[in-house]
């Protein structure tokens, strides 16, 4: 699905990614840990297009063509979502308006004919009843005067529209009391499939008792510095990352 | 006589005194005005970012043009439509089935006998005086509900045209109207001028609302004052909507004169190329106990210019006034520009006022976040603007304004709104 291959990345002037390895193959879960400004959320945006960053070495192969070389716009065509960590508030422009223009454009890319608005208001419905956000919220202004957790579930009712291959939650738990975390995390469960693949990137150890990854990788200094199962984040969430740092500095 | 003086006749030198039948010494006023006036420079702090001086090397002339179909300037499907054409009245577009409590004369049928148009040391509003081809007047019968629109569209047609042009509005008390206007120009008329004077009383109780679609072209001057008495309990609503046209420059000045008005100034302006705009506001409440709304949003693309300045008064003793204004400004591109002056003047002290003013670009995380889940940035831009200019587009109640403003912004901009995605 995705390989990212000796990544290194830079914004304004400053190397945050030195050399990060990462594949993911479809099917699977794939959670990212690791301390502040070990460069989580800089995977996330380079992985997204955000300009920026400037990516000066590697590569990144999504399904077979080269991700780098391709705009924001059609990495999302391409099936790679993003689940922001701090979604943005934009006043005056309808979820549902601009999801239906999102969908018609990703469609008009893969030169399929539009959703008709049956349809459309149909996968609304459906799709918001499993992030269980109200149809109210979901027809409203992006996010705007949305709660914290209504913000995050207003993600991944996205993700469900859209349908991504590649899902990539960036701290998608934080800030959640644990009634919205279920809600997410059931709605991520549900659309999983051995065709897609999901990139969970978190602090903490608790969203992985709700979604189950296939494999943990501690991010530190820029690069996956270890990998292991669900068990290590537990490791992990009881001691710290400080005895990541010592063993790398043996 | 001065140089200066010279040149500024010159540049009408070859047009004919008014032949409507105006008071002598209103006409004599306005004669003294425009020849003792010299155009104002931006050493005027009312004309400080709008040039006026290319009007005085144009050599103006004035004919009832030839215009071949207006399929394109009609707003409103109404039957109660008047069309001029440089200012002079055309029969053959205009249709006439005014609805009842209407009446609706031609200004060189009926004349003037007064008005409350400030000629003296105001050189445009003289020239029209002076130069007045023709207009519409519109009376609305007290207590009439007139639910047809009554449209007055005006078009420039030709080459160095100047079409004094003015309607007249008397809103009887207790009555409740529409009045569509448009202001268009052929393709292909170049350097035209429409100078335009509104004289309109709004009675007691009475409702009126004025819609005013701009759309000109980039070679054109527009230049129009809109005088407005309003008297008590009433309400009074204009949406000027400025979509294209290389100088316009609007001056609006409501006087609140009887207690418990409301009054509500709206106003787009959506710019590109070299247009410049120029918005200027007096919203002036001289009694006790009314309120005010003003809202101006612009979205300015490639080179284009606009100028917000918004001045409201509350009188000493006009206490118990909400006054509220904002204007509100995107810039598209790193050539355009704005200059925005929000004033009030306050001699009452138990009033509510507050006014403001942002300028900026639309914002890049909106614009990041919309294109990672797949819109292009051109859909993503669209789809912000549209936002932000659709609320002012939505306080149009009349339905035909609304879709051909809409229709107009797909055709000059290419932006393809649908307007119920945004409520």
């Amino acid at each position: 699905m995705i390989k990212i291959n000796n990544l290194h990345a830079k914004i304004e002037g400053k190397e945050i990614l030195k050399g990060l390895n990462l594949e993911v193959k479809a099917g699977e879960i794939h959670a990212i840990m690791g301390p502040n400004g070990a460069g989580k959320s800089t995977l996330a945006s380079v992985l997204a297009g955000r300009e920026e960053y400037e990516v000066t070495e590697g590569s990144v192969d999504f399904d077979g063509a080269d991700l780098l070389e391709m705009d924001t716009e059609d990495r999302a065509r391409e099936g790679l979502f993003l689940a922001f960590q701090y979604p943005v508030e934009i006043p005056g422009v309808s979820n549902v308006n601009f999801l239906r223009t999102a969908i018609n454009e990703t469609r008009e890319h893969k030169k399929e004919d539009p959703i008709s608005a049956k349809d459309f208001m149909a996968m609304v419905r459906e799709k918001s009843a499993l992030v269980e956000l109200d149809a109210k919220l979901a027809s409203r202004s992006v996010n705007e005067g949305f709660s914290g957790g209504e913000k995050k579930r207003n993600e991944i009712f996205q993700m469900a529209m859209l349908n991504p291959k590649l899902a990539i939650l960036d701290e998608t738990d934080s800030g959640l009391d644990i009634d919205a975390l279920r809600i997410v995390a059931n709605g991520v469960n549900t659309l999983k499939s051995d065709k897609n693949a999901t990139i969970v990137i978190t602090h903490y150890q608790r969203l992985l008792d709700y979604i189950i990854p296939d494999f943990v990788h501690v991010l530190y200094d820029g690069k996956i510095v270890k990998t292991g199962t669900k068990e290590l984040a537990l490791e992990l969430e009881e001691k710290g990352y400080d005895w990541i740092k010592a063993e790398l500095a043996n | 006589m001065s140089m200066i003086a010279e040149n500024k006749k010159e540049f009408i030198s070859r047009l004919s005194k008014t032949s409507i039948s105006i008071p002598e010494e209103l006409k004599s006023l306005a004669g003294a005005t425009l020849e003792n006036t010299d155009l104002p420079t931006t050493r005027n702090e009312h004309w400080k970012y709008t040039r006026v001086a290319k009007l005085s090397k144009i050599d103006f002339n004035n004919s009832a043009g030839n215009v071949q179909n207006i399929e394109d300037f009609i707003i409103d499907p109404t039957k109660a439509t008047f069309v001029f054409v440089n200012g002079h009245y055309s029969t053959e577009f205009s249709s006439t089935k005014i609805p009842e409590g209407v009446t609706v004369e031609l200004l060189s049928n009926s004349g003037m006998t007064s008005s409350i148009i400030k000629n003296e040391g105001e050189v445009f509003n003289a020239l029209n005086t002076a130069h007045l081809i023709d207009g519409a007047s519109i009376t609305i019968t007290n207590k009439a509900q007139v639910e047809t629109p009554i449209q007055v569209i005006h078009i420039l047609d030709g080459n160095e045209q100047l079409s004094n042009f003015k309607t007249v509005i008397n809103a009887g008390a207790f009555s409740k109207a529409n009045i569509v206007e448009g202001f268009f120009a052929t393709k292909g008329s170049e350097k035209s001028f429409a100078n335009v004077t509104s004289e309109i009383k709004v009675g007691a109780n009475a409702f009126l609302t004025i819609d005013k679609v701009q759309f000109e072209n980039e070679a054109s001057f527009h230049i129009s004052t809109e005088q407005i008495e309003q008297d008590k309990y009433s309400t009074f609503t204009i949406n000027t909507i400025t979509l294209n046209g290389g100088l316009v420059r609007n001056n609006l000045n409501v006087d609140v004169i009887g207690e418990n008005c409301t009054t509500h100034l709206n106003g787009a302006y959506i710019l590109k190329g070299k247009q410049h705009v120029d918005n200027h506001s007096i919203m002036d409440h001289k009694v006790p106990n009314c309120e005010s709304h003003e809202l101006y949003k612009g979205v300015m693309d490639e080179n284009s210019t606009a100028v917000f300045n918004g001045k409201v008064y509350v009188r000493k003793d006009a206490q118990k006034i909400n006054a509220f204004q904002s204007n509100r400004n995107v810039l598209l591109s790193d050539s355009a520009a704005v200059n925005s002056k929000p004033e009030l003047e306050i001699y009452a002290d138990d009033v509510k006022c507050s006014h403001g003013s942002t300028t900026g670009q639309l914002d890049d995380d909106a614009i990041f976040y919309l294109r990672a889940r797949g819109l292009s940035r051109r859909a993503a831009t669209q789809l912000l603007v549209s936002a932000f200019i659709t609320e002012i587009i939505d306080h149009i109640e009349n339905e035909n304004v609304r879709a051909f403003t809409f229709n107009l912004l797909k055709k000059r901009y290419g932006w393809d709104i649908t307007p119920e995605d945004f409520h």
